[in-house]
């Protein structure tokens, strides 16, 4: 091991900290996420997230996150931005990649570098309705992460796979999610 | 008093008898009672005949490295119990337990007990752990649990979907799909280990590098530790590895985790390849915990060379779902763990989760102790060959625990 302290910019003994406080106190673990959308024009919507619950009281931040959303010209739209689905990739990257810092932090592993390419793979018959039988959604996601980081390959795969173990993501993805959509 | 005859609770009966403190062990059925009425047919022993060593008491059979089955293990403790002339009152329920000035109150469909110290050692597989998923489990379509198994003649043809792939699911997914009814498995996170690794069993290896030995005072997060599943191995015979590689060599189908039914159909998650990924990461560090163990200690001639095993196969991309109509299943078998039973405990020492509060199986109550948990004081603590360790530690603990009331008592 380095005689320099590892630092991947991820403040561990804050996050065991609040393991630690959430345990004896599970009802302040209940978070909600949020989001809002409002459509533009044809394809292209905008997005906004702001504030979010959590430790038991509304959180609020001091910007507001934009993201507009459409589809590419090849859809006969006017690509004002990235897809829903490739905001499904970014969402999966970005949790993963999150991951792999903190679990290098707490193995004390320095990372270098780590990039993240995302693939998902879509049959469109599927959201054209050609054919019934073709889902919706990605067939497959394939997930190729390249990372400098001071440790073996063993080390590093380890901590690409308990990134995926412990994210919501990934969760997400792999796992059915009831979704109740209502209208008022 | 100490409720349960397994290999725990006369393990702590001898304990106790050699520090001349008077006792009795309550058994809901006879000695050895969960090895006789709990378990299938095939089931072996997962750790060899030399590693089933209690206090005074240990193998001298000629096969030192073969696997019990289960009429061999009710020999083994029922001949512990006779050696050590355990004080069993058999056929004795504990239905109530609850504290009081001089101890514990204990009542029992014989009658009720009065005792200073009470020693649960009733194991950790009372209660098979079935997900609440089950009871969404269509109709016509049989549950059964691996208590309730005894052998394929009693599962209906077609086929079987095993939930749960470590020791119990893939033994008995083994089993079945070699009787003739497909098994369809489905993984979640299990610990794969080879039964052999250069040329000695692993538990040999776990044995001498000390990792059975690791205390729960020791280990970085202990909760984590309780948690983990038990490891992915078969005591056949043939010594032969049952992983999951050996699964699909006979034709299992692997998928990921049993996560929902949605009109009729199972959902399954598609974490399938990371679980493979992670129980192999793990193996393979296990593996190089032995290999220096091997080199620190001057013995890399004395057993085969270091290897490692080929990855774990899975499909390009694993079922997601399964239409039980459609498939042919008739049978879901749960192999998803057990848990202790302590619904006649009123004695309040629960968390929130309903796990007994303990530090290293003293119970967050005096005079209270808990035998034969997994990681309960060591890595082996759940194994017959952890109830030693455990049972001196903790019989140390009581003994001091009644001088002191004694001498409180007294003054």
């Amino acid at each position: 091991m380095s005689e320099t302290a590892v630092n991947n910019g991820v403040n561990v003994e804050a996050l065991l900290g609040a393991r630690e406080a959430l345990t004896e106190a599970p009802e302040a673990a209940q978070f909600k996420w949020r989001a809002s959308c409002e459509w533009k024009n044809g394809t292209h919507s905008h997005s906004t997230v702001e504030s979010f619950f959590g430790l038991g009281e509304e959180q609020s931040r001091t910007t507001v996150f934009n993201f507009d959303a459409d589809h590419p010209e090849v859809f006969a739209s006017e690509d004002n931005g990235a897809t829903p689905v490739e905001y499904v990739l970014v969402g999966l990257a970005s949790c993963l990649t999150a991951g792999v810092a903190a679990v290098a932090q707490h193995r004390e592993i320095q990372l270098n570098s780590v990039v993240a390419t995302l693939e998902g793979g879509m049959d469109i018959q599927g959201i054209l309705g050609i054919d019934g039988d073709v889902r919706n959604g990605f067939d497959g996601i394939k997930v190729s992460f390249k990372i400098d980081a001071d440790a073996d390959d063993d080390d590093i795969k380890a901590l690409v796979a308990q990134s995926q173990k412990r994210s919501a993501v990934y969760d997400i993805i792999t796992n059915p999610t009831n979704v109740i959509v209502e209208v008022n | 008093m100490i409720i349960g005859a397994g290999h725990a609770g006369l393990a702590m009966s001898r304990c106790l008898a050699d520090r001349s403190i008077d006792h009795v062990v309550l058994e809901r059925g006879d000695v050895a009672n969960s090895w006789k009425t709990e378990r299938w047919d095939s089931l072996r022993l997962l750790t060899p005949n030399w590693q089933s060593r209690l206090p005074d008491f240990s193998y001298e059979g000629d096969d030192p490295d073969g696997y019990r089955t289960m009429p061999e293990v009710i020999d083994f403790l029922d001949g512990y119990a006779q050696t050590i002339s355990a004080p069993v009152e058999a056929q004795t329920t504990a239905t109530s337990v609850r504290a009081n000035d001089s101890g514990y109150r204990v009542g029992t469909d014989q009658g009720e007990w009065q005792c200073k110290t009470l020693v649960m050692a009733m194991g950790a597989c009372n209660i098979p752990n079935v997900p609440k998923l089950a009871d969404a489990v269509p109709a016509g379509i049989t549950s059964v649990t691996p208590m309730d198994y005894r052998n394929p003649d009693q599962i209906e043809d077609g086929g079987v979907l095993v939930v749960g792939a470590s020791a119990t699911g893939t033994q008995i997914g083994d089993e079945l799909h070699r009787s003739g009814r497909p098994v369809t498995l489905a993984v979640g996170e299990h610990i794969r280990a080879p039964r052999l690794y250069r040329g000695r069993d692993i538990e040999w290896w776990m044995d001498v590098a000390g990792v059975h030995d690791e205390r729960y005072d020791e280990i970085d997060d202990i909760n984590r530790a309780r948690r983990v599943p038990s490891l992915q191995l078969a005591g056949s015979p043939e010594r032969r590895m049952l992983d999951l590689n050996a699964l699909t060599d006979i034709g299992v189908k692997l998928c990921g985790r049993f996560v929902g039914i949605n009109d009729g159909k199972a959902q399954f998650s598609g974490s399938l390849a990371n679980q493979c990924d992670l129980s192999d990461l793990k193996m393979g560090r296990l593996l190089n915990t032995f290999d220096e163990w091997a080199a620190e200690n001057g013995i890399d001639d004395e057993v085969d060379a270091s290897h490692r095993f080929d990855a774990t196969r899975i499909e390009a991309s694993p079922p997601l779902g399964l239409d039980f109509a459609k498939s042919g299943i008739k049978t879901i078998l749960w192999a998803t763990g057990y848990r202790p039973d302590y619904s006649w405990l009123d004695v309040d020492v629960f968390d929130r989760k309903g796990n007994v509060r303990h530090v290293g199986g003293i119970v967050d109550a005096p005079g209270l102790y808990l035998m034969g948990l997994q990681f309960l004081r060591r890595r082996k603590s759940a194994l017959i060959d952890g109830a030693a360790d455990d049972a001196r530690d903790l019989s140390t603990h009581l003994a001091a625990y009644l001088d002191e009331n004694a001498a409180v008592a007294g003054s």
